[in-house]
């Protein structure tokens, strides 16, 4: 089984690209499980077709410590298994440590035993790394492989940068490896270019280019992934194309986070070419 | 009556617990690590948690508990423990030179996110632990289970040390669960007399009930060498006794080594026991032999000695789910009758074995994991008991209620012997009987009116 971890700057498309790449993979006969870490509880809505995942946090706050694995993970689109961490209410409490717990629940379960059948694990974390709970997903033994969706918007190679320094540190000691970047086009100029230098630099690959495309606000709109709404649009192809990437991907590296400055610097060498 | 608050009528409480029945995993956790030889126990945590296990294992085994702590201040909490627990390991073997470091977290660690693993990795790249010396870790944070889970972790991180591959070594792995070291002793004692080559892990005895000599030792020359407990992977095969405490253990070193293992109920009492002895005796080939039938005998013979007293008698029991269950069964089959049973750890299932146990008695019994002291004493009010086992806590139930008390489980805090005389085995069941009768009897000489005061009974 792979695991693999998608982050990214909070509302860049982590969720939406890792159900639609997952939707791909589904259809490629994979068989996945997606575990939402993020207190809103929404990484599985398309898969689901809405929000109607109970959370294990919820479970475990209603119905007591004696959860079974079916209370927790439903199916969705193509088979695939959807489970959601969730959390406190904003504001209150511990976001972390609720991923701390409800990974450790999902464990001790089995839900990542053999005998499940499964090909990936994707976990779908919240923002930055911004606390030891998040790191969750990365720690040795837990998520192998990691993808970071970005942009070419300062802030989105920012966080990304960020999200290496924090990926530096697991892959030290454990088995954690960058597979490369995910760029979630924003129709930026010179994307494409920055991002695969951005790439570059950090010593990994721009695994994939995901185009802007108003189909996928429309298969959102439905509830649905872009592959199950509409199979047949170009944006379909795309997430395939994606999934495909994901799946023959044999490009994994501890990454080496670029200094600040050299950061400003690539936006400036990029960002201010004539389109 | 200091615990005249406390009202009859049994209301509904979701939130609050009150006089819990568990303390902290760490302090479980703590135990078990000095069940190993040389090993210095480590809280990966604030100051006054590490002072508050520390202490509580003193209280209860009068021996000074030494172990280490990250200190954490409002930096570590902010920016988490790593630099505190690299210092840490760095100071210890500089400073105390133990063999092995037992870390184990505390609530704040887990919380912050704190791993383990990836520290000790960070600490062997940076040369911080000499050659030859050992790391082990455990996630113990006390808002999940109890300081019998802390204990089990532990055990689970001991039994990590093992590793698959080696040459059999011909010997079956003990794992005892959190008993005292006297039982621990005990325990050893059996095997040797069945004649099984035993590898125990942990083992407190020699540790927490050695001998005043005049000169300190930090480390005691006793526990489970570290040699041995990587050995293990090479055993046979395993004993755990108490799924609570040992089951994990046993079960990693199955999934991991390839060392099958069986989980039995902890030996306290006649049939547990035989069914321990029954197990020793399976993979040892032989009969049992004369000399534990004896003991046996000797225990059977007090049980019909004294029957008319324990018969039909009603008891209350706190204690930990492993023991629990051992005790129930043993009080049961001397026809005394448990009636209302508690533990503060969680787990549906001693429920359902309690419930197997006394279905013969033919009456309803309260029983509640994950329950406090304040549920056992108002159903001791709704039916009273003659007797009450459990550890020190209960004293306060027992003075209320005017009900005979026995000390027995974690922790004790007022009264002595229970390092040096196990109630494991068939010896440890004469200790019990004993015990209970004392109380029984003593009560009985105390409210006999004086036409039925006997000199003999």
């Amino acid at each position: 089984m792979r695991k693999v971890a998608i982050y990214g700057k909070g509302g860049i498309g982590k969720s939406t690209t890792t159900q639609n790449t997952v939707a791909g993979l589904a259809e490629m006969g994979r068989k996945v499980m997606v575990v939402g870490c993020d207190p809103k509880a929404d990484s599985t809505r398309l898969l689901l077709g809405g929000l109607a995942q109970k959370s294990v946090l919820d479970t475990l706050r209603e119905e007591g410590e004696d959860v079974e694995l079916d209370n927790i993970r439903k199916q969705g689109y193509g088979g695939t298994w959807a489970v959601e961490s969730g959390g406190p209410e904003p504001g209150v409490g511990c976001a972390g440590r609720g991923i701390i717990t409800s990974i450790n629940m999902l464990e001790s379960l089995g839900a990542y035993e053999e005998s499940e059948g499964l090909d990936y694990a994707f976990y779908d974390v919240l923002g930055d790394v911004v606390c030891g709970g998040f790191a969750m997903p990365i720690r040795d033994g837990k998520a192998e492989e990691i993808y970071i969706v970005c942009s070419g918007e300062m802030m989105a190679m920012y966080a990304a940068n960020n999200i290496c320094k924090g990926i530096m540190k697991y892959a030290q000691s454990g088995g954690v490896r960058l597979g490369g970047l995910i760029c979630n086009s924003r129709n930026v100029d010179n994307e494409k270019e920055m991002i695969i230098e951005l790439a570059k630099k950090i010593g990994t690959q721009m695994i994939y280019f995901v185009p802007r495309h108003n189909d996928v606000q429309r298969a959102e709109i439905n509830r649905k992934t872009v592959i199950e709404w509409n199979p047949a649009c170009t944006q379909a192809d795309e997430y395939r194309g994606l999934a495909k990437a994901i799946d023959g991907n044999k490009n994994f590296v501890i990454p080496k986070p670029l200094a600040i400055e050299e950061l400003e610097q690539l936006l400036l060498d990029y960002g201010l070419l004539e389109a | 009556m200091l615990l005249r608050h406390t009202p009859q009528e049994i209301t509904e409480r979701k939130a609050l617990m009150i006089n819990p029945a568990k303390t902290c995993q760490p302090i479980g956790a703590m135990y078990a690590a000095l069940g190993i030889k040389g090993c210095l126990p480590h809280s990966h945590g604030s100051q006054g948690c590490c002072a508050y296990h520390r202490s509580t294992l003193t209280r209860h085994y009068k021996e000074p508990i030494s172990a280490a702590t990250s200190s954490f201040t409002e930096g570590a909490s902010v920016f988490g423990g790593q630099a505190n627990l690299l210092q840490a390991i760095d100071n210890i073997f500089t400073v105390y030179e133990p063999e092995v470091i037992a870390v184990h977290t505390t609530c704040l660690s887990e919380t912050i996110g704190d791993d383990l693993p990836q520290i000790f990795d960070k600490a062997i790249k940076e040369k911080k632990v000499p050659e030859g010396k050992t790391l082990i870790g455990a996630p113990t944070p006390s808002y999940v289970g109890s300081h019998v889970t802390g204990f089990s972790n532990m055990v689970k991180a001991m039994a990590n040390l093992a590793a698959p591959g080696g040459k059999k070594n011909g010997k079956i792995n003990i794992i005892p669960g959190w008993v005292e070291p006297s039982d621990m002793e005990e325990i050893k004692k059996i095997a040797a007399m069945v004649g099984v080559d035993i590898n125990m892990f942990p083992d407190t005895s020699g540790v927490l009930n050695g001998p005043l000599t005049g000169e300190y030792k930090m480390f005691p020359e006793a526990g489970t060498p570290v040699a041995d407990i990587k050995d293990s992977g090479n055993a046979l095969g395993t004993l755990a006794l108490g799924e609570w405490c040992s089951a994990d253990a046993a079960r990693l070193l199955d999934t991991k080594c390839k060392v099958p293992c069986s989980v039995l109920d902890m030996p306290f009492g006649l049939k547990a026991t035989d069914r321990f002895v029954d197990a020793l005796r399976t993979v040892a080939g032989t009969s049992v032999p004369d000399e534990i039938m004896v003991e046996r005998g000797k225990l059977v013979d007090m049980i019909s000695d004294m029957h008319q007293y324990f018969y039909g008698k009603k008891v209350a029991l706190v204690g930990d789910p492993d023991q629990l269950i051992a005790m129930t069964e043993f009080l049961v089959s001397i026809d005394m009758m448990p009636i209302h049973i508690v533990t503060g750890t969680p787990g549906k299932r001693l429920e359902e074995r309690i419930m197997e146990i006394t279905a013969g008695m033919g009456r309803p019994v309260n029983v509640r994991a994950k329950g406090d002291m304040f549920l056992l004493h108002q159903w001791i009010k709704n039916e009273p008991v003659d007797l009450l086992i459990g550890n020190t806590y209960c004293k306060y139930i027992a003075r209320d209620e005017d009900v005979p008390y026995v000390r027995w489980g974690f922790p004790i805090l007022d009264r002595q012997g229970h390092q040096h005389f196990p109630t494991v085995g068939y010896k440890g069941g004469l200790r019990l009987l004993e015990q209970i009768l004392g109380v029984l009897l003593d009560r009985k000489d105390r409210d006999d009116p004086e036409s039925k005061f006997e000199l003999v009974l």
